[in-house]
Formats: C-alpha cells, structure tokens, sequence
C-alpha cells in the first residue's frame, strides 16, 4: 500500500498522462481530453511533490510554496479565460517566456550548492542559457504578436553578430563549467548575456515566422525543464522535458514544412537570402496590365446569381475584425440557395489555424471550412471567389515564377475560379512583401476598403435582391 | 573523461529514458493536420510547465538564511504556475472549436 503513493509511482503515472495527452491532442476527435489528461497528471505530480517530500521543511516555506501556486492560477486562469480567441497564439508564446524564466531563475539558485561538480554545473549552467534565451526570445515573440513591436529589427550583419554572441556564450559558460568557480558575478554575468542573446535572435525575426520560432522556444524550454530533472535526478522533469523538447521540434519542422521554407531561413534569413529585403529583386519585373476595380452592388450581383462560392480568408479578415460579418454573408447566400464553402490555407493568418479560431467564434459550420488540398480542385467549377484579406496564400508566383521569395510554397489555386474577387483596404503588399500577380488576371477584381464595412455594404445589397 | 564515463555508467537509466522519450516525442507529431499545430504546441507548453516541480523543490530544500534563494525560488514557483495553469486553460479554449465536430 505504502509503494502505491510512493512519489515515484506518482511521476511514473504523471509520465503516462504526458504522453497519452500529447498523442491524443493530435486528432481532433480526443483533443479536449487529452489536454485534460495531461492537465490531471500534472496536477498529481505537483501536490505529490509537495506533500511526499522526505525532508525536513518548515511550515512557511510550504506556505511560500502555496501562495504562490496560488496566485499563479488566479493570474494564469484570468488571463487564459479572458483574452480574447485572437490573442491565443501570443498567450502561448507568453505563457513559454513564463516556464523558460522559472527554469532559468532554478539554475541561478542552485549554481552555488554544485560549485566544484562539474557535470552538475554544466547543467545548471546549460538550464540557465537555453531557459534565458526562451525567456526574452518568448517575450520578443510576446510584443510582435500582439502588435507592440511591428517590424523585425536588422542590425547591419545580425546573423553574424548573433553568432558571434551565442558563441562568446558558450566558450564562457564552458569557462564557469572547467573552473569550478563559485563567482556570483560571473553567473549573473551569463544570465544577463544569455538574455540579450533570446533578444537579439527574435527580434530580426519577421512576424510571419513568429509560429515556427514560438514552437522552437517551446522545444527550447521543454530541454531546459530536463536539464532541471537531470540535475534532481527528477523523472518526472526528465520525461516531462525531454518529451516537448523533442516533439516541440519535430512540430517546429511540420509547421516549416507547411509553409515551405527551411527551419535555417527562418532563423538566419528573410527568404533565405541572408539580408537582403526581399522585396527588391522581385518588383524590379513588375507586373503587365492593370487591376479592375469594382463596386459592392456590382459584386452583390455577381454572388446573387452564383451557384457555387468560397470564401478565402486572410490576416486583413482578423485585423477588421469582420469574422462575424463574414458570417452573415455565408447564411445569407446559403439562404438563398448557393454553395458556400470558406478555403483554409494552413498558413493564412498568423499562425496554424488562425483562421478556424477565428471562424469558430462566430459558431461557423465546421463542415464548411475546407482545408487546401480538399478544396484546390474545386476553384475551377467555382463561380466566385471572394479573398478577404488574403494575399500571398492566393498568389500564382508561389508556382509560376522561380525567383519569386514564396516560390514552392503551395496556395489555393483561387485563379482557377470563374471570378474573383479580392477585398483589401489597399495595394499594399502583404507579408511576404511582394506583388500578387491574382490581382492582375483579368478575371480578378478588386474591392476596395475595410473588410467589416465591405462586407456589411454586401449584406445589405444582398438582403435587397 | 573518466568522469563522464563514471557518469554514463552510474546514471545508464536516466540515459535509457532521455533516449526513449526521445523515440516517444517523435513518433507522436505523427501525422498532425495542420489546424492542430497550434493546439498540439500549447498542450506541449503547458506540459513543460513541469519545470515547476523542480521550483517546488528548491524551495523544499533552500537554506531558512538563503533570503535571496527563497525569493527567487518564490517567483520561480509563480512563474511555474502561470507556465502550467496557463498553459492548458489556453489549450483547452483554442479546442473548444471541436465541440461540434463528429469524427
């Protein structure tokens, strides 16, 4: 009885729930539960540590131990519950800095009660870095998702200096590490330097990328958690750890994947052209012809008269904030008989299913959220195609044109459709900062102005036909 | 070099279970699709949230003169906490758009 609420036993369970939770968050049908599950796991692991500690401990440091706890969940279940569904992915790039930092400030603790353990202070050493640069990288990634910090940073030669940073880092915590020194001014020293460093390699990152560099944090915090349970000698830690850092890694290559660029030029480079600006080589061959430019009636038309429509939405749809009108519009057309159906490019917006969350708060069919591969060959058949705020996940370059930036990265093959429609506020060019060669077809129209207020002239001219 | 080799040998377990949780972590982002990413990376980040635990135990076993550990080892907990806590109410709301969904 004794060996069934021995802590081992409990970390071993806590493992179990880590895993199977990871495995079923990845299909759709298990995905609630399985967060649950992990979230119980967790739980057990926790209050068992606290209360199956063998160890003399007085009764304010358990008290210490709870108010924290405690005010840890009053202000990460505030934040989580209240925010609204856009702010999620930077509530995950936040919530990473948070675990980075705790691991970070474990290794700052402990530095002074290993000093002459070599193996043990080249952990503690290597948590400390690897949790700093999480820490700073994710409150980076934090201010450009939510707008505070618009555009990506470039020193003349970051990645050379960024190099040269990580470098001087770990020659000098290799340093601490064979010393055996016991200089709090030099461990303070690493912390600050290793701070600067997560600074210095996010900031240069452009905000499109800010996905794939939120989940190499994520891997990043996961191997600084295990190095905290290498040093304890903690399980729990260990698996806990080892797991995301080694899965997170593994999604940090699906999500380059999906968006067709190397993991190398995310980190090291625009478009992997090092530091040029990306944009210049490509508009220098402009594009032929010009843009037609349409009104809502003229559009309101078009659509009441089609069979078949499907809408493409893009970042400008979350930036109107016009989900809901968007919406309106769907039931409306789907009122009046015509197949709609919305095209869901894996990247548009800011991140992996942006736009699904975006959608889903306005209660949208799922059935009717088609994702690229299921939907590209039915744009031919399509009568319209309406792109809200959708840019480069629509642009023709991506396949026809070689020394395009987004050149390979697949798109919905919306110039297929019979019509097209594309709503912006501008000519301005999107992420990717180049022309779109879809706005110059001839059977593209653009209109013009804000999405939210577009689409509501839309429903009225609709709701009067 | 005779030290790691005596690491090696004391801790082959703890080796043994980095290396399998390895394999583990790798064939679980099988075959993802794409609108799961951004769940499945926010499950993960509330999960290495375990880092926690080691906070609770520098507190457990800071030294009652250590006031700068114990602060310190205060915060860590707290941030630990928003790590954890955080963490899955945040994935549990972005799923909450599978509610309808039947397989």
């Amino acid at each position: 009885m004794k060996y069934i609420i021995s802590l081992e036993f409990i970390y071993l369970i806590a493992s179990i729930t880590y895993i199977l939770g990871l495995k079923m968050l990845g299909k759709p049908g298990t995905a609630r539960k399985g967060n649950l599950i992990a979230a119980a796991g967790m739980t057990l692991a926790i209050f068992g540590t606290i209360f199956l500690y063998q160890g003399e401990v007085p009764t304010y440091i358990y008290i210490l131990i709870g108010t924290a706890i405690v005010i840890g969940t009053i202000i990460g279940w505030m934040i989580a519950k209240k925010v609204g569904m856009t702010k999620m992915p930077e509530l995950v790039s936040l919530f990473n800095g948070m675990g980075g930092a705790s691991a970070a400030l474990i290794g700052l603790i402990e530095f002074e009660h290993y000093t002459g353990q070599t193996l043990s202070t080249a952990t503690i050493v290597a948590g400390i870095i690897i949790g700093s640069v999480s820490f700073s990288g994710s409150m980076i990634a934090w201010a450009k998702l939510n707008g505070t910090l618009k555009n990506p940073i470039r020193l003349p030669k970051y990645n050379l200096i960024n190099n040269l940073i990580i470098l001087g880092l770990i020659v000098f915590a290799g340093y601490m590490t064979w010393s055996g020194t016991s200089s709090q001014v030099y461990l303070y020293l690493l912390f600050f330097a290793a701070l600067a460093y997560g600074i210095m390699l996010v900031i240069p990152i452009g905000g499109a990328d800010m996905p794939v560099v939120i989940s190499l944090l994520n891997s990043f915090t996961g191997l600084a958690a295990a190095l905290g349970g290498f040093l304890y000698g903690n399980m729990v830690m260990l698996t806990g750890g080892i797991l995301v850092g080694s899965a997170g890694t593994i999604l940090t290559f699906a999500m380059c994947d999906a968006m067709n660029r190397s993991l190398v030029s995310v980190i090291f480079g625009s478009f992997g052209q090092g530091d040029s600006q990306g944009s210049d080589d490509f508009t220098s061959d402009s594009i032929a012809g010009s843009i037609k430019k349409t009104t809502v009636s003229d559009v309101a038309i078009l659509m009441n008269y089609s069979q078949r429509i499907i809408i493409v939405p893009g970042y400008g749809l979350a930036v109107a904030q016009a989900q809901h009108a968007i919406h309106e519009l769907e039931q409306l057309l789907v009122d009046k008989g015509i197949d709609v159906k919305y095209a869901i490019h894996p990247v548009a917006g800011r991140m992996p299913g942006h736009m699904n969350v975006l959608l889903a708060e306005t209660n949208v069919d799922y059935d009717k959220l088609a994702e690229m591969e299921d939907v590209n060959p039915e744009f031919k058949n399509t009568d319209v195609v309406f792109v809200v705020g959708a840019n480069d996940v629509v642009n023709p370059a991506a396949h026809t044109n070689p020394s395009s930036p987004i050149y390979g990265m697949p798109i919905l093959k919306a110039e297929n459709a019979k019509n097209i429609i594309v709503n912006k506020r501008s000519m301005n060019p999107g992420y990717a900062g180049i022309e779109n060669e879809l706005f110059y077809n001839q059977k593209t129209s653009m209109l013009f102005g804000d999405a939210k207020a577009v689409i509501q002239s839309l429903i009225s001219e609709l709701k009067g036909m | 070099m005779t030290e790691l080799i005596d690491f090696i040998s004391n801790n082959m377990q703890m080796i043994y279970i980095v290396v399998l949780m390895i394999f583990v972590g790798v064939e679980i982002i099988g075959h993802v699709p794409a609108v799961l990413h951004t769940p499945l990376m926010s499950g993960a980040n509330a999960i290495h949230g375990v880092v926690i635990i080691g906070a609770i135990l520098v507190l457990l076993g800071v030294n009652p003169d250590n006031y700068l550990g114990q602060s310190l080892g205060f915060v860590a907990v707290l941030l630990g906490t928003l790590n954890v806590v955080g963490g899955f109410v945040v994935t549990d709301r972005m799923l909450e758009m599978f509610k309808k969904k039947k397989e």
